[in-house]
């Protein structure tokens, strides 16, 4: 997705001139971006905080900012710069993080960005966008550059699986039909459960929604979802992002305040590191049962 | 007719003694209304914000009190603008003021953002900053940061920053009265250089007395920057600058006034006034 959003970027600086701030990363994929961009796009160095101040600074003298740099060095080590300059003082800087959930696999934790949306959520205005395919990359920049709120972009893999049909891109949308559990899915990890459900039957396969933006909202939940969720009063969760403060949380939380009684809330979530160790991307989502065969067995598909 | 520099800067002196035992005065009741401390701090760099408030700072200039914890001076400052209503300096600290311990943003003109925690407002200077540069605006970006605020690894991310992509529009001053919360600069964390380490970055580091109007008015002077950094200056200053039982204590950094303590050093004001 990095190319996806640099191409976005691209199409952006033409008609809504910006400044954006890297911290130092990028290599091979926003150099178009530098070419274009001139004394607009700024290697800001390996200084998280600082670049986050400086982006709120130029914000508040009215230049709209992006700042990019991988996932939890985007959120985690700034954090006050984002709460106090950013969030509190209401300037609409918009984050880059690239390298959401496991994506970094083998580079560690310290790569890893399992508890991003929630902690950034818990801040005033903040809105969290987590494009699940490729193709979302661009209508989310558009609308990102044109609300006046702070933003996060969290960005991953394009997992989109072969012959799979992208719907029309919508912060809440139906990614493929069935009959079976009403299932949310957060971010690229939606990609390999596609994979896995599009040759089942529809009757049995899962109900397979996507949200790419948070936090999650009851006036923004799409009747036909809300329809589907009251008829079979249960509903299942996947997201690659820890449990607390997750997608799992906000949406349970919604319908019990809307008033929908539900049997069963089943949620597939990351759990950090069971086994203390190291891996890709795919071996951190088996540990966490965040892969497609755990989530069928979760659904009761599976064996 | 223009007046020579030497008219000028007595005009400065002679202006400047009156201003400064009003805002003093004003700062001390303030506090003592409201039973709030950091009066040490806020004495220190008053003689700054007042002069370059009243005597450097032109239309398009901005300024960000790093060290928010000054919020009174800079309030006081405002208030002898004309730009603040003595009415509102009664709610500093209250419920429902807009006159908080630190500064809030989005309400005043001259208060572009909220700081507090320390090591924010440089780098949110230097953005200010940047954004001129890049527009070509005119003005300069005034930052006042305290001197332990430099045990802040923000600060010197936004040093490197400022000193790298040459924002000249910037000027930085540093409160070097050698106290922070729990102990002096040098006990806690051996700063008392630090005019040499910033200088390592490429600016120069002069130091003036930041307590002498006529001195800081040279040293803000000219206005533009020659040697393609930001400029620097370090305030040599006092804690509890002028209150004799204030200067150089660490109870002057958090503990507030109580009623002798205001009545003796308005007392001390007023005879420093006469004399």
């Amino acid at each position: 997705m990095r190319n996806a959003v640099c191409s976005a970027l691209l199409s952006l600086f033409g008609r809504h001139p910006f400044v954006f701030l890297t911290g130092d990363l990028g290599f091979q994929a926003l150099e178009p971006l530098r070419a274009v961009m001139g004394e607009k796009f700024i290697n800001a160095g390996i200084s998280e905080q600082n670049m986050i101040s400086v982006a709120a600074g130029l914000a508040q003298q009215g230049m709209l900012t992006w700042t990019y740099s991988l996932g939890s060095f985007a959120y985690a080590r700034p954090f006050e710069q984002i709460r106090n300059d950013v969030c509190l003082q209401s300037l609409p800087v918009k984050l880059v993080g690239n390298g959401g959930g496991y994506a970094y696999g083998a580079m560690g934790p310290s790569h890893h960005a399992l508890e991003d949306y929630g902690i950034l959520l818990t801040l005033p205005g903040m809105r969290v966008h987590v494009p699940i395919f490729g193709k979302d990359v661009q209508p989310i920049v558009a609308r990102m550059s044109v609300s006046p709120a702070p933003g996060y972009l969290r960005l991953g893999r394009c997992e989109c699986p072969p012959g799979y049909t992208v719907p029309l891109y919508a912060p809440w949308r139906r990614l493929l039909a069935g009959r079976g559990t009403p299932t949310l899915v957060v971010g690229p990890v939606a990609g390999p459960l596609l994979a896995a459900c599009l040759s089942m039957e529809r009757d049995v396969r899962p109900d397979i929604w996507g949200v790419t933006e948070l936090p999650v909202r009851s006036s923004e939940m799409p009747a036909a979802f809300l329809a589907v969720v009251r008829q079979q009063r249960r509903l299942c969760v996947v997201e690659e992002h820890v449990a607390h403060g997750g997608v799992g949380q906000m949406v349970a939380h919604e319908l019990l305040t809307m008033g929908v009684s539900m049997d069963t809330v089943l949620h597939a979530h990351a759990h950090g590191y069971p086994s203390a160790t190291c891996g890709s991307q795919a071996f951190h989502r088996r540990e966490s049962a965040l892969d497609a065969p755990s989530i069928l067995r979760l659904l009761g598909l599976g064996s | 007719m223009e007046c020579s520099e030497g008219e000028k800067y007595i005009k400065i002196k002679e202006s400047f003694a009156p201003l400064r035992t009003a805002a003093v005065r004003r700062l001390l009741q303030m506090h003592y209304d409201s039973h709030i401390g950091h009066i040490g701090g806020n004495l220190s760099c008053l003689d700054t914000l007042l002069l370059l408030h009243h005597y450097i700072m032109q239309h398009d200039d901005l300024f960000v009190l790093s060290k928010g914890h000054a919020a009174g001076a800079l309030y006081i400052t405002l208030w002898s603008l004309g730009e603040l209503d003595d009415s509102l300096l009664t709610t500093f600290h209250a419920d429902g003021s807009r006159l908080g311990g630190h500064p809030l943003s989005n309400w005043h003109p001259r208060i572009p953002v909220s700081t507090g925690s320390l090591g924010h407002g440089l780098p949110m200077a230097v953005g200010m900053a940047l954004a001129k540069k890049l527009r070509g605006e005119p003005g300069r970006v005034y930052c006042l940061t305290s001197d332990g605020e430099w045990q802040e690894g923000s600060n010197w991310e936004a040093l490197i920053f400022a000193c790298h992509n040459r924002l000249q529009q910037l000027t930085i001053l540093v409160d070097h009265n050698g106290w922070q919360g729990f102990g002096s600069t040098t006990e806690v964390a051996s700063m008392a250089d630090l005019a040499p380490r910033i200088a390592a970055f490429g600016p120069a580091v002069p130091s003036v007395n930041g307590h002498d109007p006529v001195a800081l008015y040279q040293a803000l002077t000219p206005r533009v920057a020659v040697s393609g950094h930001p400029a620097v200056l370090l305030l040599e200053t006092i804690k509890g600058h002028g209150i004799s039982f204030m200067e150089n204590r660490l109870e002057s950094h958090y503990l507030p006034l109580d009623k002798a303590g205001l009545e003796l050093a308005l007392r001390e004001l007023a005879g420093r006034a006469i004399s």
